[in-house]
C-alpha cells in the first residue's frame, strides 16, 4: 500500500472507476433527486461528506474490526455520520434539507459508501483512504450536477435555479435561462428523464474512453510488452 | 382434384424487407388520405416533415456507425416509423416536435439498440409518448373534423401554423382546436356526465367520433389487405380487437351511462391503426402464434384499462409499449414444442 499513488487514486475516483458513471453505484439518489443541478450538487456534497469521514474511520478501525463482523460495524460507522450529516442539513441548509427529503437519510444505503469502506478503506491507511473518499465522493458529485445540469436545461429550459438553497441570498440571480419561450421537455423531469440522460451520459463517457487512448498509451503499452519480455 | 404439393421453402417470391414495408406503407395510404380529407393538410406536411427528419436521422446514425447509408434508409423502415408517426399525432403539431419525436424514435428507440430488428420498442410510439408525456397542451390540440370545422385551413395557412405558430387573422388556439371524441367522451364521464348525455353532441357519429369512424374504416381496409398480402397475421389485430370488445361490452352491460358501448372503443382513438399497423410490428411484437394471441389480448384489456381508469387521453400507445417490454416473456412460455421432442405425454 505504500506505493499508493495519489494521482492514480483521484483519476479513478473521478474518471476511470467513477461511481456512478462506471461502478453504477448509488442509482437511487443519482436517479431520484438529479431533476435540477442544485439539488444534485447538494446530495452530492453530502455524500461526498459522508464518504470522507466514513472512509477514514474505516481506515482507522481496520485492525480492530474482526472480519465476520465488518459489515454491520461499516454500516453503524456510514449511519452515524449520515445522522450527523442529515442533522447539519437541518440546521444549516434547511430549505435545501426540505427539497431533498429521504434521499439524505437515505444516503446510508448508497452502495458506493459501503462499497468504498470494503473495498479500500479497510485495506489502506488513513490517508489514502480520505484522498479515495473525496476523490470518488467528487466524481459522484460531478456526475450528479452534470445530469442534474442536463435534466434542468431540458425540462425547465434553467441552470442553476434555486441556487439561493445552497449558497444562501446572494445566488438568488445565479439562475441561467434559456428564456420565457423555451417549452421545457417534462419528461426530463419525470423519472424516465433520468434513465435516459444516465445511459447517455455513461455512453458518451464510453466514446470519450475509446477516442481517448488511441494516441497516449499505444505507444505506453508496446513499452511494457517489450519491458515484460525483456525480463522474461 | 389434384393439390398442386411443393415442398417447403413456401414463401412465393424473396419477402424482402423494402417490399413489406412498402406493402405496409400502401395499405396505410387510405387511412392517411382519408384523414389528410377529415383534418387537414397538417396531416401531410407532418407526414413529409416526419419522412425527412426519419432519412436524415437514419443516415446519421449509420454514419456514426460507420455502416452503408443507403441500404438502409432504402428499406422504407423508417419511412414507415414516420408515416405512423405522423398519422398519430395532431395534424397541427409545431414542427420542432415533430423533429423531437422522429429524432428520438430513429436515433435513441430504433438505431442506439442496433437498427431494424433490434429494436425492443416501437419506435412510432416511443415517440408517441415521449412527445405526450412531455407537452401534453400540443399532444392533444386536434382539429375538428371537416364537417364541423368552420374554418378549415388552407394548405398554406397550415404550413405557416406548423412552421412558425402564427395562425391565420382572427383565430385562436381555442376556437381552432378541440380535444379528440375519445379525449372529451372520458373527460366528460368524469364530471358525472352520462354517456347518453354525451353522444347528444354533433361532435358523435354512429360509433365514435364523426369522421373518424370513417378513418378508422379505412385502417381495417389496409390491414385486411395485410392480412391478405400474408403481411401480418391475424393473431394480434383479431384477438386485441376482441378482448377490448368484449370487455368493453361487459362493462357497458353492467353500467350503460356509465361505460361506453363497445363498438366505440373500436372506432375511436387509435385502436384500429393500433390493431393492423402497430401491435403486429414484426420486430417488437410476439412470435409465437399463441403467444401472439396473449399478446393482442392483453393489449386489448390494457386500452380499456388506461382508457377508462387512465389519466391519458389514448391508450393504444401505451399498451403497446408496455405489451412490448412483454413480448419475449410471453415468447418464451409459448414456445410451440418441435416435433418429435417433449410433448404433453
Amino acid at each position: 500500500m505504500s506505493t499508493t499513488s495519489y494521482g492514480k487514486l483521484i483519476k479513478e475516483g473521478l474518471w476511470s472507476n467513477n461511481q456512478a458513471l462506471v461502478a453504477l453505484l448509488g442509482l437511487c439518489p443519482l436517479l431520484a433527486v438529479t431533476n435540477t443541478a442544485i439539488n444534485g450538487l447538494g446530495l452530492g456534497i453530502a455524500t461526498t461528506a459522508v464518504l470522507v469521514m466514513s472512509n477514514a474511520t474505516v481506515s482507522l478501525i481496520r485492525n480492530l474490526v474482526r472480519p465476520e463482523v465488518r459489515l454491520p460495524v461499516f454500516v453503524i460507522v456510514i449511519a452515524s455520520f449520515v445522522t450527523a450529516v442529515e442533522l447539519s442539513m437541518n440546521a444549516w441548509f434547511f430549505d435545501l434539507y426540505k427539497v431533498l427529503g429521504i434521499f439524505i437519510p437515505l444516503i446510508v444505503t448508497n452502495c458506493a459508501i459501503i462499497g468504498r469502506a470494503e473495498a479500500f478503506a479497510s485495506k489502506s491507511h488513513l490517508f489514502p483512504a480520505i484522498v479515495d473518499g473525496l476523490a470518488m465522493g467528487l466524481g459522484f458529485t460531478c456526475a450528479l450536477v452534470a445530469l442534474g445540469s442536463m435534466r434542468e436545461l431540458l425540462g425547465l429550459g434553467t441552470l442553476f435555479s434555486q441556487a439561493d438553497l445552497m449558497f444562501g441570498p446572494i445566488a438568488s440571480d445565479w439562475t441561467i435561462s434559456l428564456g420565457d419561450n423555451f417549452k421545457g421537455m417534462l419528461l426530463a423531469i419525470l423519472p424516465p428523464g433520468a434513465f435516459l440522460g444516465l445511459g447517455l451520459m455513461i455512453a458518451l463517457k464510453n466514446i470519450i474512453d475509446s477516442r481517448l487512448p488511441k494516441k497516449k498509451p499505444a505507444p505506453a503499452t508496446t513499452s511494457e510488452g517489450d519491458l515484460e519480455a525483456g525480463t522474461a | 382434384m389434384q393439390f398442386t404439393t411443393i415442398s417447403s421453402p413456401h414463401s412465393d417470391r424473396p419477402n424482402s424487407v423494402s417490399r413489406t414495408m412498402l406493402l405496409v406503407i400502401l395499405a396505410l395510404l387510405p387511412g392517411a388520405a382519408a384523414m389528410i380529407w377529415y383534418f387537414g393538410w397538417g396531416i401531410l406536411i407532418n407526414m413529409l416533415l416526419a419522412s425527412a427528419t426519419a432519412i436524415v436521422c437514419e443516415a446519421i446514425s449509420m454514419r456514426l456507425r460507420k455502416r452503408p447509408i443507403l441500404p438502409v434508409v432504402g428499406d422504407f423502415s423508417a419511412i414507415l416509423t414516420a408515416l405512423l408517426f405522423a398519422v398519430a399525432v395532431p395534424p397541427l403539431l409545431p414542427w420542432w416536435l415533430t423533429v423531437i419525436g422522429i429524432a428520438f424514435a430513429i436515433l435513441l428507440v430504433k438505431q442506439m439498440y442496433g437498427g431494424l430488428g433490434y429494436n425492443p420498442f416501437n419506435p412510432a410510439m416511443a415517440a408517441y409518448v415521449l412527445l405526450l408525456v412531455s407537452y401534453p397542451v400540443e399532444m392533444t390540440s386536434w382539429l375538428p373534423p371537416a364537417m364541423l370545422n368552420e374554418t378549415p385551413l388552407t394548405l398554406l395557412q397550415s404550413a405557416m401554423v406548423i412552421f412558425t405558430g402564427t395562425l391565420p387573422g382572427g383565430l385562436s388556439w381555442d376556437a381552432l382546436t378541440m380535444a379528440t371524441p375519445l379525449d372529451s367522451m372520458f373527460t366528460q364521464l368524469d364530471q358525472s356526465k352520462m354517456v347518453s348525455e354525451i353522444m347528444m353532441n354533433p361532435l358523435w357519429g354512429d360509433f365514435g367520433g364523426r369522421g373518424w369512424e370513417w378513418v378508422g374504416n379505412w385502417y381495417l381496409l389496409g390491414g385486411l389487405f395485410l392480412i391478405y398480402k400474408r403481411v401480418i397475421s391475424w393473431h394480434i389485430p383479431v384477438s386485441m380487437l376482441a378482448s377490448l370488445l368484449v370487455l368493453a361490452m361487459l362493462f357497458h352491460f353492467l353500467d350503460q351511462e356509465a361505460y361506453p358501448f363497445g363498438m366505440f372503443h373500436i372506432f375511436t382513438g387509435g385502436t384500429i391503426l393500433g390493431a393492423f399497423f402497430i401491435a403486429t410490428d414484426p420486430v417488437s411484437a410476439c412470435t409465437t402464434k399463441k403467444g401472439q394471441l396473449v399478446y393482442g389480448a392483453s393489449i386489448g384489456l390494457m386500452v380499456f384499462v388506461i382508457r377508462t381508469w387512465g389519466g391519458y387521453p389514448d391508450a393504444v400507445a401505451f399498451a403497446v409499449l408496455l405489451l412490448n417490454m412483454a413480448a419475449p416473456t410471453i415468447d418464451y412460455y409459448t414456445q410451440p414444442r418441435t416435433f418429435g421432442h417433449g410433448g404433453t405425454s
